[in-house]
């Protein structure tokens, strides 16, 4: 690492403490994970990830993660609208109480939850009464994934549903186009950038979610059992090994989500500069 | 389409924006809103489109009333200072737009709708740029799209709120040449918000002054220029000397001169201000009849093909004149010098509020 | 999250505006899901904590393990925040007043514990530090236990919670430029007098808000804290694995008695976010 030349000191301390902490805390310790794996060799890695019971965890977790997401996506660019375009009573109680998910505890959501759609919950005992069974359940876990993400989505659009110019849709009125017109074809090209990264983001949290999801998905092998909780088990039978060819899987999935992010940024970066 | 406007009043909370307003437009014509920030200038402009209500009066193009109408409805074509282009679409997609969105029954075929889209970009000019990005562009380039675009619908009006408020001097004096010419070839009326007031004298047909929610006077740029309806309008436009002094049955006494003001005929030692454009201010050596004062050379400085000269009287008013090159090197003055000034075109005006 | 300013003014404007029906329609949607997702799950946790009544509650936290819950789970944040705390404020310094090559790579590095699971972000420092792990005979040999043990807990939570006051700091401190620093520098100043009198009052509420937040998720984790605790009753259960741990027995008076604890500190994370981001948009708009 090079460094242009600056009259204001500390950049060596300041570089190398945070190389020296990043390595020590995380970087190493992630290496560690890789080195594991490379212990198994590569059939075995092969055979331990495609088991059945592997596969239909990965099915379960990128599954329930990715409707999850697509609800949030939904429901998270309505909110943002709703907060940035709209008046009524309580928004700004509304508008704080959003960022929930991320201040809750994810053991403290998960039992909340599967209290209130259990079968005799609040909300359950409706939805049950309708042939709905919510909590232990895959629909639980999608429950559980959709609450963990939404801020995800709401906070990634809301600033940029905030920024746009208002002349952009007056340009458009004028032109003669109708309130939907102008709105799929002027503001959501717009802000699509930023749905995606909030879309991305809220997938990408809720692969790899536990706390919350372990509650309320009733946990049978092949039907509502996460891969995280997948690795725990593996992990309390001390198979290290296999636990950790999953957990590889899984971050290499996730680093790949990470890059779509970054791409995504830099490219909308560009597009819309 | 003309353009008939009829007591429109608009308040933002305890602010006046616009205090009963009327005004004709012409068809064909095109006019320039001319006023300081906050003058209600913008707020006219975007009541005529559409984009807000008046909380009273009525609006109609060609006799027909358009005041409760959508701003979709009153095919108006508005550009903005800023050209809120459509950031995510090409220059083409840009100028195409307002023919995309009509309903298809009245929708032109693709083929039409490319035809019309290049014939405006060889109209202003950009033909070339059709498959670029807004960010790709510069400021005149962009204002020139915003301005196909709006001309695509072949709107009735076109309406500009300082369309050249975001460019620099060059290209703006370059675009606003440009604008009148266009409106010489398509003839649409045509309203545009300006502050500026050279782009106005130079763009418009006719100059509507506003103030403070109000119009201070409609005329010709020359009419605005040379013979301004009330003071506000003579410090507004160009730069003005302001006497004080005092006004009785037809005749201001200004220091030591008596200046004719045949329309203050009814004022009887009243209260007046006097206006002077430095260009109307001569200096001599010598006295040259009654209406010369005595007064100082501060400080000379060349302003272009100006040269313009403080000086000061004996009662230690500042006076600014205007003299032109040629006019200067004849004179040859030197800074502290006693000189006479000799006002010409005085205009005298009751000093308001007194 | 960025704490943008989202109380741009509502616009009358006509010409931009829905129909009265359709927006009534969409605030009522909305807020017919936050209820059933957020307002609701809230609410629950206080109700069934409270099922039995305040003195069951009171019960359900008096009892020893729930306190040495309690305290275990301070003992972690306060030893996790601070040195992450220190972590965010070089980082943020070598990054935001310095140019140099690969400092994308950088940033991107610091946001890498996000994209991580908890669980697997638990799972690394088993790998290293568990009996079977790299470092584990030698530890063993020194008797020395990181895993199922308190410094396992606080490494786990260090990762997870790792890029928090980072992140907050670095586009904050970047958006505000050197030259004041620069000026400091020139007029004299040495490092730290311009690293205390000058960088940090401007990043003061920044740093709060990433402390926050660092310290909800400190307290609350669960994935990474329950891979390398072991469950011990009474030695390494933070707060959320007591919950779990009681929810698990059918305790579900007392599961909730504890999460409403967890709960309030949510509450009280969120009040205090707004507080900061309302006094950040104050000398914002006061600074314009």
């Amino acid at each position: 690492m090079i460094k242009k030349h600056s009259i204001l000191p500390g950049f060596g301390p300041a570089l190398g403490f945070t190389i020296f902490y990043l390595s020590l805390v995380v970087l190493i310790p992630l290496s560690a994970l890789f080195l594991k794996s490379a212990t198994l060799g590569w059939e075995q890695f092969w055979a331990t990830v495609t088991a059945p019971r592997v596969l239909a965890s990965y099915k379960l977790s990128f599954g329930t993660a990715l409707i999850a997401a697509l609800i949030n996506a939904v429901f998270g660019l309505l909110v943002a609208w709703v907060l940035v375009r709209y008046n009524f009573i309580g928004k700004r109680v509304v508008d704080a109480l959003v960022d929930l998910p991320f201040a809750l505890p994810t053991a403290v959501a998960g039992i909340a939850l599967t209290a209130i759609y259990a079968d005799n919950g609040w909300i359950g005992q409706y939805l049950a009464a309708q042939g709905i069974k919510v909590a232990y359940t895959p629909l639980g876990i999608v429950v559980a994934l959709t609450f963990i993400g939404l801020p995800f989505v709401v906070r990634t659009v809301q600033p940029v549903l905030a920024d746009l110019d208002r002349e952009v849709e007056e340009a458009a009125a004028s032109l003669g186009a109708t309130r939907w017109q102008t709105i799929s074809r002027v503001i959501f090209p717009t802000i699509m950038p930023a749905l995606l990264t909030g879309f991305a983001l809220a997938f990408a949290r809720a692969v790899g979610e536990y706390g919350s999801v372990i509650f309320i998905a009733g946990n049978m092998p092949m039907v509502s059992e996460i891969a995280p909780l997948l690795i725990i088990t593996k992990l309390e039978q001390f198979q290290y090994a296999e636990a950790t060819a999953i957990a590889v899987v899984m971050l290499i999935a996730s680093f790949i989500l990470l890059l779509a992010i970054n791409l995504l940024q830099w490219w909308s970066r560009r597009r819309l500069a | 389409m003309s353009i008939a406007i009829r007591n429109i009043k608009k308040r933002f909370g305890q602010f006046n924006a616009l205090n009963d307003i009327s005004l004709d437009i012409p068809t064909g014509e095109l006019v320039a809103l001319l006023g300081p920030s906050g003058c209600g200038k913008t707020t006219l402009l975007r009541i005529i489109a559409g984009m807000e209500l008046p909380d009273s009066g009525s609006i109609a193009f060609h006799g027909e009333d358009t005041t409760e109408k959508h701003t979709r409805e009153r095919q108006v074509g508005f550009v903005f200072q800023h050209y809120a282009l459509f950031r995510h679409m090409s220059v083409f997609d840009n100028v195409a737009f307002g023919l995309t969105v009509r309903p298809r029954a009245s929708r032109p075929s693709k083929e039409e709708i490319r035809q019309r889209v290049m014939d405006l970009l060889k109209l202003v000019q950009l033909d070339w740029l059709a498959e670029r990005y807004p960010h790709e562009l510069s400021g005149g380039q962009r204002q020139r799209i915003a301005l196909a675009r709006a001309l695509a619908v072949e709107p009735k009006v076109l309406l500009l709120d300082e369309p050249f408020g975001a460019l620099d001097t060059k290209v703006r004096k370059e675009l606003r040449r440009w604008l009148r010419r266009l409106h010489d070839e398509i003839h649409v009326t045509s309203v545009f918000v300006t502050h500026d007031q050279d782009e106005a004298m130079e763009v418009s047909d006719r100059v509507v002054v506003m103030n403070s929610g109000k119009i201070e006077q409609i005329g010709s740029p020359d009419e605005v220029y040379h013979s301004p309806a009330t003071p506000f309008v003579y410090q507004f436009v160009g730069n003005v000397n302001l006497f004080h002094g005092r006004v009785h049955e037809g005749w201001a006494r200004i220091g030591a001169m008596d200046i004719p003001a045949p329309d203050l005929g009814q004022a009887t030692d009243a209260p007046a201000i006097a206006y002077v454009r430095p260009h109307d201010i001569w200096i001599t050596r010598e006295r040259e009849g009654e209406l010369c004062v005595p007064a100082v050379v501060k400080d000379i400085s060349r302003i272009g093909s100006l040269v313009r000269v403080e000086l000061e009287d004996e009662d230690h008013n500042e006076i600014q004149a205007e003299l032109t090159r040629s006019g200067a090197q004849h004179l040859q003055l030197n800074a502290g010098e006693k000189v006479f000034v000799c006002p010409r075109n005085v205009k005298v005006f009751l000093e308001p509020g007194k | 999250m960025s704490n943008a300013n989202v109380t741009a003014p509502i616009p009358r404007n006509i010409a931009t505006r829905e129909a009265t029906w359709v927006r009534w329609l969409l605030i009522a949607i909305t807020l017919v899901f936050l209820t059933a997702f957020l307002f609701v799950p809230l609410l629950s946790v206080f109700v069934e904590a409270l099922r039995n009544g305040v003195d069951a509650y009171w019960e359900a936290l008096k009892e020893p393990d729930a306190l040495s819950a309690i305290k275990l789970t301070v003992l972690v944040a306060v030893i996790a925040v601070p040195l992450n705390l220190v972590f965010g404020l070089a980082a943020a310094w070598a990054i935001a007043k310095f140019e140099f090559r690969g400092k994308s790579l950088l940033i991107t590095l610091i946001d890498l514990p996000f994209s991580v699971s908890p669980v697997i972000a638990g799972l690394v420092y088993v790998l290293l530090f568990g009996l079977q792990g790299w470092m584990g005979p030698w530890l063993a040999e020194h008797d020395i236990q990181l895993i199922f043990a308190v410094p396992g807990l606080v490494l786990a939570t260090l990762f997870v919670t790792f890029p928090f006051i980072a992140r907050e700091l670095i586009p904050l401190m970047q958006e505000q430029g050197k030259e004041e620093e620069e000026a400091a520098v020139s007029l004299g100043a040495s490092g730290w007098q311009t690293f205390w009198h000058v960088t940090l009052p401007n990043v003061k509420w920044g740093l709060l808000y990433g402390v926050i937040l660092c310290n909800a998720r400190a307290m609350g984790e669960f994935g990474a804290v329950s891979v390398v605790s072991g469950h011990i009753r009474g030695f390494t259960n933070t707060m959320p694995l007591h919950v779990e741990v009681l929810y698990n027995e059918y305790n579900f008076v007392a599961a909730f008695a504890v999460a409403s604890l967890l709960a309030l500190l949510a509450l009280v994370t969120l009040i205090a976010k707004t507080w900061v981001e309302w006094h950040t948009q104050r000398e914002r708009s006061a600074a314009h």
